[in-house]
């Protein structure tokens, strides 16, 4: 973890000097915010990173010496086939084109969406981890 | 014998090359390559920093190019053979040098750019002549300050007059969507926004005409937003000024 | 180890639980896929696809430019044409072929991974790349035309009063959806690359294409939640009454401008990063050599990201609204780690033995169009030159030479390197060479006059021009090659037609890869790999294939053994 940790404090570190910078010089506050939140979206998952990398076990992909046997476990659930996501995004689509059309395709689109979001939840729970 | 003939061959290749490289280069010196010299002083320190820019770039892409095409050929893979090459994977100081040197070539062009571009942004205080440009979907209004004002017609393109030598400050608005104001002989355009007022200098330096065009797309029309700017002696152009008032 | 696949409830009518064999085919497997290799194909023959339609629309544009005065099209479908044209090639092509299409598929494989991390979410990706596709085209089908105020959508031209009508909306939707798929992609990658990757495959062991897709999904992150707040705002003010972006409610129409291109810039390096990830894959494995400065590559990829931030208003130097010397610095600044990657790409090559497939060509072709375009790119992030020619041909050239450039021979050397993996068929060599060659000498063709265009002040956007401008001449020397260049694409179509009608085998590795995708059949089993070799360095497969030479030997990690390790 300590890399993606790293990587995303840079950019975050690097953005916020590009925005004192601006913020100094042009004094364009627009700019100014814009910078200032894609300082936060570097520095926010960085955070994040850095809370998990004390508190996770060391990983074996982060090992240059681990074998893949070191690998415990399952490496997470897949799902097989699934319809909802396709469902989800016509659900979406149509919603979408409510915004051209007027509401009715939104009343269609909106139920589709409700219906497969609640499906697909559904779905993953009765699933699990073999 | 053949193999020292060879080697002879490709030093003069390589000298052929290089001589001719140098040669484009020189006599792209008093080229503009491709654009305009310029018919405003703020045209032509654009020009010449353009020049500059071109310059550099040859030499960069050459010297690119000339790495890539040694490489392609020396390092072809030969019919029938089946090597592998050293496998080296980095060495520091090749890669500090072609970290440095592109940081130098920048900063050159940077300080050389911010030169040129005080000089062209530059608005004089006290100009010779003030015109007020207005933009509009699909033509142009240009007012000076004694009222005369000439705008689009129909089809007709209307036409800017400017006095040779002397010092025009322009204002420029927008009336509805975003224009740009074009004058390619000039190397210069500067976007008319709706909210916004921009402010530049144009000296022109020879008398003549040319084509202006709206730059920025504004709609249906915007291909044939044109207008034309006639640059003319300073008197001539007073005469040109009060015969309008007049009119 | 083991992977775990969620039960499907065997009782309802999705007919339950499959594996690789006995599954959905055709139709259904398209729409039920969650497996990212079928995804990933999926997304890559969409956009293949939305390349054409759009590379179409580019046939017209030429050809209404052949003379000063035609009428192939009238001037409102000629606004419709280039808007469309360069919406689809930015947001429907370029993007989604890379990140969702190569990423997609080689990203997992890449890393060892049996999927994505998200499949389900991958499926809703695609699903909304391909609705908002659809909603785009669906423009020119409206009463009132596509939209037609170009690709950058600018306000107040894009309001309710100056584009009204329902082709405008549908452009925002089409925008609004391919932004969402767009995100879910790029949160699917990283995550994918931070949690899946199999043991010893550190960070700095990744492939570099791995590398560029977390970057260009940092850039997507940053870049696209900006893209949809300013089509919200837009939205806004057609419709409710908003007045963000118009003056007379105190709005600003730059302010558009500003939020466009604080995504617009970064877009750039989204399009741009995977082309270079995957010029960074071929140039290894045709040079036989392992990439040269692994790191210096790395952070300048990551400084191209910090730094495609602080560059937006670039775009905007004939506003006279914005600070000239900060854009510029950082604008020429952006040079350098693009500059650094081709000489490190050069350097790869250096002492190689390198082969000229067509993967290869390509990459060659991409180098010399990108180090053109890059070249002119430095000319245009000087305030004075830009002045001169803003808006016009010459900037044309340049993005095309580097963005279409990248995407299209970026694009189709990863095509050809990966279509043996793709489907386990070879393609042609020569069919390709000849795409290769035509598209080559047609491209250059195509743009290299507009540079002069541009030169001489014909400003883009615009169907008709003067006589007295004597560019038609040169207009017409790019129309004959930007249909030479469509015409490579029939030659790949073919290709494509020859490949699948009579396959021939290609092996699980015909190219002596490196990284992990070629450990692994082509195609792909289910959940990707049966085995996996030692990681050991950055290319696990050729230390796997030629221990004598393994990367291992000189970074000092101890001898590993030989045989392969069984997945468990
Ligand atoms: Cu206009």
């Amino acid at each position: 973890m300590k890399v993606e940790y790293r990587i995303y404090m840079g950019i975050g570190i690097f953005v916020l000097l590009v925005t004192t910078v601006y913020f100094f010089w042009a004094k364009e506050y627009g700019g100014v915010t814009m910078l200032f939140g894609t300082a936060g979206l570097g520095i926010m998952p960085a955070l994040y990173f850095g809370w998990w990398r004390k508190r996770m076990d060391p990983r074996p992909e982060d090992s240059e010496t681990a074998t893949l046997a070191e690998s415990k476990g399952a490496i997470g659930a897949f799902p097989s086939n699934t319809i909802w996501p396709f469902v989800l995004g016509m659900g979406a689509f149509l919603s979408g084109l409510s915004l051209v059309f007027g509401e009715w395709t939104l009343v269609i689109g909106g139920a589709l969406l409700i219906f497969a979001a609640a499906s697909v939840t559904l779905e993953s729970r009765r699933g699990g981890v073999i | 014998m053949s193999n020292f003939k060879s080697v002879r061959e490709r030093r003069v290749g390589r000298k052929g090359l290089l001589l001719a490289f140098f040669a484009v280069v020189l006599s792209s010196c008093s080229s503009t390559f491709g654009g305009y010299r310029g018919a405003t002083t703020q045209g032509q320190s654009e020009a010449s920093l353009y020049q500059g820019f071109m310059i550099t770039g040859i030499v960069v892409a050459g010297v690119t190019f000339l790495g890539l095409f040694y490489v392609l050929v020396r390092y072809r893979r030969r019919k029938g053979t089946n090597r592998i090459p050293s496998q080296r994977h980095s060495n520091l100081p090749v890669e500090v040098i072609y970290t440095v040197i592109p940081v130098l070539i920048v900063i050159g062009l940077f300080v050389f750019t911010v030169r040129s571009e005080n000089k062209i942004t530059q608005v004089s205080s006290n100009p010779n002549v003030s015109v007020d440009i207005t933009a509009f979907q699909w033509g142009w209004r240009f007012t000076y300050s004694n009222g005369v004002s000439i705008v689009s017609q129909g089809a007709n393109y209307p036409q800017l007059v400017l006095p040779a030598n002397e010092t025009t400050k322009v204002t420029l608005v927008s009336q509805d969507v975003v224009h740009g104001f074009y004058v390619p002989a000039f190397n210069f355009s500067r976007y008319a926004l709706p909210g916004v007022t921009n402010y530049f200098d144009l000296t022109p330096t020879s008398t003549g005409t040319y084509v202006g065009r709206c730059s920025a797309l504004c709609g249906l029309y915007h291909g044939e937003m044109l207008f034309s700017v006639r640059v003319v002696t300073p008197s001539q152009f007073q005469s040109w000024l009060t015969q309008q008032k007049a009119a | 180890m083991t992977i775990a696949e969620e039960r499907n409830d065997l009782s309802n009518e999705e007919g339950g639980h499959e594996h690789e064999h006995g599954g959905p085919r055709g139709i259904y497997l398209w729409l039920t896929s969650t497996d990212h290799k079928v995804i990933g194909k999926s997304y890559m023959y969409t956009a293949l696809i939305f390349m054409l339609i759009a590379g179409a629309m580019a046939m017209l544009i030429r050809a209404q430019l052949t003379g000063p005065n035609n009428h192939i099209v009238s001037q409102q479908t000629y606004n419709e044409l280039f808007t469309i044209h360069g919406s689809m090639m930015l947001y429907l092509f370029a993007g989604p072929f890379a990140f969702g299409g190569f990423a997609n598929y080689i990203l997992p494989l890449q890393i060892g991974a049996p999927d994505m991390a998200f499949p389900r979410l991958n499926a809703l990706s695609y699903w909304l790349f391909v609705t908002g596709g659809i909603t785009m085209l669906s423009g020119f089908f409206t009463s009132g035309g596509a939209a037609a105020f170009g690709w950058v959508s600018y306000a107040p031209l894009s309001s309710y009063s100056n584009a009204p009508g329902a082709g405008p909306d549908l452009w925002i939707v089409a925008i609004a959806l391919t932004g969402f798929s767009g995100i879910f992609t790029a949160v699917n990658l990283i995550t994918t690359a931070f949690y899946l990757r199999a043991p010893g495959l550190t960070m700095f062991r990744l492939p570099i294409f791995t590398w560029n897709m977390i970057v260009t999904g940092m850039l997507i992150l940053i870049a696209f939640p900006i893209l949809t707040a300013a089509m919200i705002m837009l939205y806004a003010d057609r419709h409710f009454g908003a007045h963000f972006f118009t003056v007379s409610g105190g709005g600003s129409p730059v302010m558009w401008q500003n939020l466009f291109w604080f995504f617009g810039h970064p877009e750039v390096y989204i399009l741009a990063l995977p082309y270079f990830g995957i010029v960074s894959e071929v140039i290894p494995v045709f040079s036989r050599k392992p990439i040269f400065g692994y790191k210096g590559l790395v952070f300048a990829t990551l400084a191209i990201a910090g730094l495609s931030t602080g560059v937006w208003a670039h775009h905007m130097f004939t506003t006279g609204t914005v600070l000239l010397p900060f854009f510029s610095a950082l604008s020429l600044l952006i040079a350098v780690p693009t500059g650094v990657k081709v000489f490190t790409w050069i350097a790869t090559m250096w002492g190689g033995d390198i082969e000229f497939k067509t993967p290869m060509l390509f990459v060659i072709g991409f180098l010399f169009t990108f180090v053109m375009g890059g070249v002119t790119g430095v000319m245009l992030a000087a305030p004075p030159i830009d002045f001169a020619v803003h808006d016009t041909y010459f900037v044309v050239a340049h993005f095309h030479q580097v963005l279409a450039g990248t995407a299209v021979f970026g694009g189709f050397s990863g095509f050809f390197y990966w279509y043996p993996k793709l489907t386990g068929r070879m393609y042609r060599e020569s069919l390709g060479k000849l795409q290769f060659w035509m598209a080559f000498v047609g491209f250059s063709l195509t743009f290299f006059p507009q540079y002069l265009i541009g030169l001489r002040g014909m400003p883009r956007r615009v169907p008709v021009y003067l006589v007295s401008d004597h560019v038609t001449f040169l207009n017409q020397l790019s129309t004959v090659g930007a249909f030479l260049t469509g015409a490579s694409f029939i030659v790949w179509l073919i290709n494509m037609w020859i490949s699948w009608k009579k396959p021939v085998a290609a092996g699980d590795n015909p190219w002596d890869g490196h990284t992990l995708e070629w450990a692994t059949s082509s195609p792909p089993p289910h959940h990707n790999f049966v085995s996996l070799p030692p990681i050991r360095s950055a290319r696990p497969l050729w230390d796997a294939n030629h221990p004598e030479h393994a990367d291992y030997k000189n970074q000092g990690h101890g001898s590993v053994p030989r045989e392969r390790e069984e997945q468990k």
